[in-house]
């Protein structure tokens, strides 16, 4: 969708479009299958504006896509677990402990850890590591913002967060056959972390996160593989130490990291050339991944010198 | 010579009902392809369907190759014998392995030869799928009776105790597709290890030959590499 204004996407496309875009466009099947309430009834829709850093001329992935397909293992490994079961977890209330090498050290509600700073919506391109994508519009606010608030001392060199680890509303982490260690973590180094691309979003297509994409509030790193987008976040830690983050711990030979999107550097088991774009359906093509996921002009700065081969 | 083929001199009444059942099979065998594709057609396949093809195609014959390896057992176990069935179950395996191939191959990388080139040599998943594929091809070539003659049955006994490799090498392929150990493959994996090491218990004593050991260990050295 091509859009040069400051319209934001969900009032250019009209709701029951976006809903279920797909059945849109092939027109099959829309009245033989009954859709999921996707809407929160009770969330109220988000006031944001729009940004000049939202990635425009490519068609959003459909609310139903973003919102039912992906990985959350807190929820079980299959793609659809976090839309059927992450229901479950309550998220409100909601607290997030800043500690570390921060001048603020404190314990936030969720809202107090954002409040006063502009919601924006910001539509990227979402590059998953397993080699399909999606361009989600997401809400949220620069994570720079954030860390201003929380004064990080000139001694951090990273910021390490953490998803909650609450296995009574989380099935993934019930059980004797755990995918990962918890809690999950992930890290960026404080450059990446002060980027005006990274984000914490809290919500998507205009409303609250929903519990199954991360809510209350999750990381969103373009230029990077999913995985580094941590979900549901409960601890933000500054720090002078790489931290230790889940994939590169649970499978170092394979996920880095830096997990930058990058065409050139294959994944040990699969190629990352091409990637297939979620929404596109059994007869559209594969894609060209792009390097840092098409945000290269606004990023590669940040690698400049660095063997992105060897640091994956 | 083992029991199987001499199994298959039954009655004249009998050999009716088998070929009753057989085609049964081949119908029955060939509903999840067409109900795969029928969803696939109308949008059914969820937010990545050609992933859902991909690894149904792929699920069904593993499936099938288990299900195939499971019958001398099941007799074993005092169970029936469905021996005179399981060329029915072997060429489905094939078939959908073959259309699992063509998937990839047409609608996936859409026939860039260069890529699918590329993801054999230096994809170890895909090289291993595609050995398997390959073992499957002469055994579903000389899956007739007439073949099975002229090759000898202990010749053609022997040559067809190649889909334990392809039964090891498909289940080592679906697990290193995956991100992390999902429950799923390993169950598959750890099928087709129990019917391998059947195998090797069987054959101990009789043969020296050490293939089949080598082969469990292999499963498990790729297993643990991952780890």
């Amino acid at each position: 969708m091509k859009t040069g204004n400051d319209i934001p996407a969900s009032e250019i496309t009209p709701r029951s479009v976006y809903v279920n875009r797909r059945e849109f466009v092939t027109g099959a099947g829309a009245s033989a299958v009954a859709l999921p309430a996707i809407a929160p009834v009770e969330a109220a829709s988000l006031q944001f504006g729009q940004s000049p850093l939202s990635t425009r001329g490519e068609p959003l992935t459909s609310l139903r896509d973003a919102t039912s397909y992906n990985n959350y293992y807190e929820f079980g490994t299959g793609k659809e677990d976090p839309a059927a079961y992450g229901s479950a977890l309550k998220t409100s209330p909601w607290s997030v402990s800043v500690d570390g090498l921060v001048a603020k050290p404190a314990t936030y509600d969720v809202a107090d850890l954002i409040k006063g700073i502009a919601l924006e919506e910001r539509i990227y391109r979402m590059r998953c590591v397993e080699g399909w994508s999606m361009v989600i519009p997401w809400i949220g606010v620069p994570l720079v913002d954030v860390l201003k608030r929380i004064e990080p001392l000139g001694s951090a060199k990273y910021v390490a967060f953490e998803t909650l680890v609450r296995p009574a509303e989380m099935r993934g982490q019930r059980g004797l056959f755990q995918p990962l260690p918890w809690p999950y973590i992930e890290g960026l180094r404080l450059v990446e972390a002060m980027h005006p691309l990274t984000i914490l979003a809290v919500g998507l297509y205009g409303e609250p996160l929903l519990n199954q994409n991360g809510a209350p509030i999750r990381l969103v790193v373009p230029w990077k593989y999913g995985f580094k987008g941590i979900k549901s976040i409960v601890r933000i830690q500054l720090v002078e130490e790489q931290p230790k983050t889940t994939w590169a711990r649970q499978n170092p030979r394979e996920y880095g990291f830096y997990a930058n999107v990058n065409p050139a550097v294959d994944h040990p088991r699969w190629s990352q050339a091409t990637e297939r774009r979620i929404g596109d359906g059994l007869f559209g093509k594969r894609r060209p991944t792009l390097i840092f996921n098409g945000y290269g002009e606004q990023v590669a700065s940040l690698y400049s010198g660095m063997d992105l081969k060897a640091n994956y | 010579m083992h029991g199987a083929l001499a199994s298959t001199a039954r009655p004249r009444r009998a050999v009716i009902s088998t070929d009753v059942i057989q085609g049964a099979i081949y119908v029955v065998g060939s509903v999840p392809a067409i109900w795969t594709f029928y969803l696939g057609l109308t949008d059914q396949l969820g937010a990545d369907p050609m992933r859902t093809l991909e690894r149904s195609l792929g699920l069904w014959a593993l499936r099938f190759i288990l299900i195939g390896l499971a019958i001398t057992p099941l007799r074993r176990l005092g169970g029936p014998n469905l021996v005179r069935y399981r060329r029915a179950v072997g060429l489905l395996a094939f078939s959908y392995a073959a259309i699992h191939l063509a998937v990839y191959v047409g609608l996936d990388q859409g026939f860039d030869l260069a890529a699918i080139w590329a993801d054999i040599v230096k994809r170890p998943y895909i090289t291993i799928g595609m050995f398997a594929f390959a073992i499957l091809v002469p055994l579903a070539a000389t899956s007739s009776n007439a073949m099975v003659k002229r090759l000898g049955s202990q010749a053609w006994q022997r040559l067809h105790r190649l889909v334990y490799l392809a039964a090891a090498a498909a289940a080592v392929h679906f697990v290193m597709v995956v991100k992390a150990w999902p429950l799923e493959p390993l169950v598959y994996s750890i099928t087709a290890c129990l019917l391998i090491v059947r195998l090797v218990f069987r054959l101990r004593g009789r043969t020296r030959r050490s293939g089949p050991r080598l082969l469990v260990a292999g499963e498990i050295c790729v297993i643990v590499e991952r780890l």
